[in-house]
């Protein structure tokens, strides 16, 4: 009788305090089954690193509109490689020109989700995406 | 003929256009909607509105004359037959040096005021070296650290004759500090000084997230600014009540202008707490609101919002002086409005966003420009979204006329429920103790985060058009060329700024003042003096900010979700 | 098991896999617990539970701190509803807790109710008896204080604080009589507002009126959490209250006492677990309400019919 749900972390890297977007997909995923866990604002990335491995997440999903992201969400997944926790899903959204995406992937960002993007696309590619076996 | 009688005509014939000459049309021809209404406020819509919508209004109680009580028409007798409104593009970015250049340009093109957009470590009290500061330098805005900085940014422009507005809001004081030293030093008197600070920290809580202390020192600070100003500076606005960022987390309409006015009797009610006289600040206060796409309903929402503020002003707080009841308020179109996709499509948006904010009688405008939904605008953008005023104001026709849309039926009637649905929430938030209760107990955190999930969920069901995004795409997106890049070496070179700076100036003066300010901060005092005297010394945002929160505390966000 | 070991010796990412483990009730799940079951014991386990705004994570942030300076290791656990429609849930309650992410000697885990029949407490009642065994001093259970079900999480504490905050409504006569029972400790938070005095002197009176006595008399304590002030008192009187328990041997008794109903708990868990996935894989189920809805059969004789059948087995 096991029961399991998908857990997320939904995470708010650096001072950007815009969080309608991270709000809203937290209640998408929320609609959709999952379990999330959300940061609230201004976390560092080894804050965020360290809430998804206590709460053992599949996923962590980071919103920021202030353009640092390519500081910040590459150092999440070092961090998460540091822990032995590669297992993690790690998907971005908000403002990112699309000439930065390619390296933000090859620095192992799985997707990122750019405005205008369907709350239900997240779902699916989680669903679809999760590395560690349910 | 009686006006009873008159109306009573009307109805019987709407009543026969209904039975004949509606009913043959839809047999023949469905509307294309069961039902119609604005989505974001559940206003359902009739199909047309007659005398009949105005049975209960009063045209001079309700509606008035330009410049006089209750101000629907506008606070000015003249609006913009006298004076266009200011257009004031809010920008920003990397180092004071390129902020600086980008001012003078957009001067040069023909804008009117300035609108700085400060970084987020100096939004939230960090200097451009702390570890929290780290890849958010220059981003967002400019980082200012110290009055040093601002001296580069306001280099060559003449602060006599060009107003300033200045996005900041928990360390406000500071930013006010260093702008009045640096205009000093360039010859500029105080009383000459012209513009607006922000210095609105409860929508910071509500909406935006710039936060740094919690609600009660936070509402000290803005009463020193208000205290401060009102002997010092005559035409300096010393707040900017904001209910833009508000809508842009998500609330409607009508929440937007609710929550907004529920913080500006929140900080009317500190002011005379800390002793002030409502006339000697209220004139100072001016208000920001969101320009969106529903056109006619932000119309009727800029009317309500004057009607509703000058009736608190004058019946709640019996404010004496008719300046302090008036509504003053900038307007930024919408953001959130933009999409990524087919981005040129957003310069129509705007276009609709401007006409609203003027239709319904603005002092100031932003326009967003197309490229917002990428990356910061380019400079091609931002001249583009000036252009887009200066054709409304030059081309359009519609300056030249006061209130142009007053005495629509529609309008008027949908200006009187807009203001009985704000002044429903008023009640409710009243009832809990006000605004600053309201948001420490999350309710309007969370009333903001249910419509922003309402919207999202209409757009995706199909219920809410939005063209590129749910309907009218297209197979290839065109890419925008020409998207504006900040450096990353600003920080590095930002950072060394501030660490030759340090080296320079009389430090030990500089712990002299902060620990005078922190003594201060103790106390009751007002701070504006000693912090006036710790930025001319060319102590850092940075240190006057740790000095504060090592006194006041931090303040810990509630969410509700 | 060797994530077991990692888990003991402080390998977080272990314990939090056993912990997701015991919540989707894996077969591996039962067997960490057999492993863990003799380092259990040690922990003293503090229940905090109020209503929705009182500030019961600010309280458990500064208080967590307070319990920091003596060095020992504080586990958290806060438990969120899940909607019973979707089975998901938000669990923000990290937000307001997220400076003590980076201490070592601190574990934060968020859960969800998720719902199913009297599992939330078996599992939360599994995840003690894991943090308990991986040397945590300090169990903090953090829940909102409304339904049935949260109260009994608190049963498992062996020092509970409710806390309460002037202004939101009716307060006192709002509280059901059970947390009322069930409060070692009673504190007024954000005591800097209107009406504290009123609601200690309201928890004071009715504290007064409780029928049952012991020698522990619940202090009312008043807090501002978010200005730290209070949080050194409060600290104090849980470990007063341990010490108390210790003394009067009334830790012993709890205990038992609560092993004793977890024990009845799991059984008839596991009866039921079997009997439903019997009738599920017999496929009977539908040939059952047939012959119950035409009156064929009754309810009782059936369960009897179930039964015996059990037995034979």
């Amino acid at each position: 009788m096991s029961e399991n749900r998908i857990r997320v972390l939904v995470a708010k890297p650096g001072l950007d305090g815009h969080d309608r977007g991270a709000k809203v997909i937290a209640r998408a995923l929320r609609d959709a089954g999952m379990e999330v866990i959300y940061t609230g604002l201004r976390q560092t990335p080894e804050q965020i690193v360290a809430a998804a491995i206590q709460e053992d997440v599949d996923v962590v999903a980071m919103s920021l509109l202030s353009g640092a992201h390519n500081h910040l969400f590459p150092r999440v997944v070092e961090l998460l490689k540091k822990k032995n926790a590669e297992d993690v899903l790690v998907i971005g959204g908000g403002i990112i020109p699309e000439e930065d995406i390619p390296y933000l992937k090859e620095k192992g960002i799985s997707e990122i989700f750019t405005p205008g993007t369907y709350t239900g696309s997240v779902v699916e590619y989680i669903r679809n995406n999760i590395k560690r076996k349910l | 003929m009686l006006e009873k009688e008159k109306l009573q005509k009307i109805r019987k014939s709407e009543d026969n256009w209904e039975k004949e000459t509606v009913q043959e049309a839809l047999a023949k021809f469905k509307e294309r909607q069961e039902a119609f209404s604005y989505k974001s406020d559940d206003f359902l819509l009739d199909r047309i509105y007659t005398p009949l919508a105005l049975r209960n209004l009063d045209y001079e109680r309700d509606i008035g004359f330009p410049g006089e009580y209750p101000f629907t028409r506008g606070v000015q007798p003249t609006m913009y037959r006298g004076k266009l409104w200011t257009m004031r593009q809010y920008a920003g970015f990397g180092t004071a040096e390129e902020s600086n250049r980008r001012y003078k340009y957009l001067l040069e093109k023909g804008q009117t005021g300035l609108s700085v957009a400060f970084d987020l470590p100096t939004q939230i009290g960090y200097d451009s070296d702390d570890p929290f500061a780290e890849g958010e330098v220059g981003r967002v805005g400019v980082a200012i650290d110290s009055l040093a900085d601002m001296e580069v940014l306001f280099k060559d422009i003449p602060l006599d004759k060009v107003s300033t507005s200045m996005t900041i809001n928990a360390p406000a004081a500071i930013l006010l500090a260093m702008y009045i030293v640096m205009a000093e030093k360039q010859g500029v008197r105080i009383e000459q000084l012209r513009g607006t600070i922000q210095n609105d920290i409860l929508k910071e809580y509500a909406a935006r997230g710039t936060y740094i202390f919690p609600p009660k020192p936070s509402m000290r600070l803005i009463t020193n600014i208000f205290e401060y100003c009102s002997r010092n500076m005559p035409k300096w606005n010393s707040i900017s009540v904001s209910g833009y960022h508000i809508r842009e987390a998500g609330a409607t309409a009508v929440q937007e202008l609710a929550f907004t006015i529920a913080n500006g009797i929140a900080y009317v009610e500190a002011a005379i707490k800390a002793g002030m006289d409502v006339d000697d600040f209220a004139g100072r206060i001016s208000f920001f609101f969101n320009a969106h796409n529903d056109l006619l309903e932000e119309v009727a929402k800029f009317r309500a919002a004057r009607k509703i503020w000058a009736k608190i002003m004058r019946e709640r707080f019996e404010a004496k002086n008719p300046r302090s009841w008036k509504l003053r308020f900038h307007t930024q179109t919408a953001g959130s409005t933009l999409t990524a996709q087919q981005p040129d499509n957003n310069i129509v948006r705007v276009t609709i966003q401007t006409l609203a904010a003027v239709f319904g009688g603005t002092q100031s405008l932003h326009t967003n420009s197309r490229d917002e939904a990428l990356a910061l605008p380019s400079e091609e953008s931002a001249r583009l979204a000036l252009r887009t005023q200066q054709i409304v104001a030059y081309e359009s026709g519609i300056t030249e006329i006061v209130d142009p849309l007053a005495g629509s039926y529609y309008i008027e009637r949908l200006t009187l429920e807009i203001e009985e649905r704000v002044n429903a929430y008023i009640k409710k938030i009243d009832a809990m103790g006000g605004a600053v209760r309201a948001i420490e107990n999350g309710y309007i955190q969370k009333e903001i985060a249910d419509s922003a999930y309402t919207y999202q969920k209409e757009i995706e069901a199909g219920k809410r058009i939005v063209v590129g995004v749910n309907k009218f795409q297209e197979e290839e997106e065109t890419t925008m060329e020409g998207l504006l890049r900040v450096d990353p070496a600003v920080g590095e070179e930002q950072v060394k700024r501030l660490l030759k700076l340090k080296e320079s100036r009389d430090n030990v003066a500089v712990q002299n003042k902060l620990a005078d300010l922190r003594k201060a901060a103790q106390g009751e005092e007002n701070l504006m003096p000693y912090i006036l005297e710790a930025v001319r010394l060319y102590a850092t945002e940075g240190e006057i900010c740790n000095v504060l929160r090592e006194v006041f505390g931090k303040y810990r966000p509630v969410e509700i979700l | 098991m060797e994530l077991v070991q990692r888990a003991r010796q402080g390998d977080y990412r272990a314990l939090a896999r056993l912990i997701t483990l015991v919540e989707n009730e894996e077969p591996e799940a039962v067997e960490a617990l057999q492993e863990l079951y003799p380092y259990t014991g040690k922990a003293q386990v503090i229940g905090i539970t109020g209503p929705p705004g009182s500030g019961k994570s600010t309280l458990t942030d500064k208080l967590v701190k307070e319990l920091r300076r003596d060095n020992k290791k504080v586990a958290i656990v806060a438990v969120d509803p899940t909607s019973p429609f979707t089975g998901g849930a938000i669990l923000g309650d990290r937000i307001r807790m997220s400076d003590l992410n980076l201490d070592e000697g601190v574990y934060i885990r968020s859960m969800g109710t998720r719902g199913s029949l009297g599992g939330l407490s078996a599992a939360t009642s599994a995840v003690i008896k894991i943090l308990d065994a991986c040397n945590f001093e300090y169990i903090i259970i953090e829940t909102v204080g409304v339904g049935q079900s949260e109260i009994d999480i608190v049963k498992m504490a062996d020092t509970t604080l409710v806390v309460m905050v002037p202004g939101l409504g009716d307060d006192i006569q709002a509280i059901k009589a059970g947390i009322l029972e069930i409060g070692d400790l009673f504190i007024v938070n954000k005591a800097d507002r209107d009406g504290a005095n009123r609601v200690v002197y309201e928890l004071k009176m009715m504290l007064e009126l409780k029928s049952e006595k012991s020698a522990w008399e619940p202090p009312v304590l008043m807090a501002i959490s978010d200005q730290n002030i209070g949080i050194k008192e409060i600290a104090d009187k849980i470990k007063e209250h341990f010490n108390y328990l210790v003394e009067s041997n009334y830790l012993e008794i709890k205990r038992r006492d609560r092993l004793e109903k977890e024990i009845l708990s799991i059984v008839s868990m596991k009866i039921y677990q079997q009997i439903v996935r019997k009738i599920k894989r017999e496929g009977k189920l539908k040939e059952y309400l047939d012959a119950l809805m035409k009156k064929e059969l009754d309810p009782y004789k059936l369960v009897k019919q179930i039964f015996a059948e059990m037995k034979d087995n």
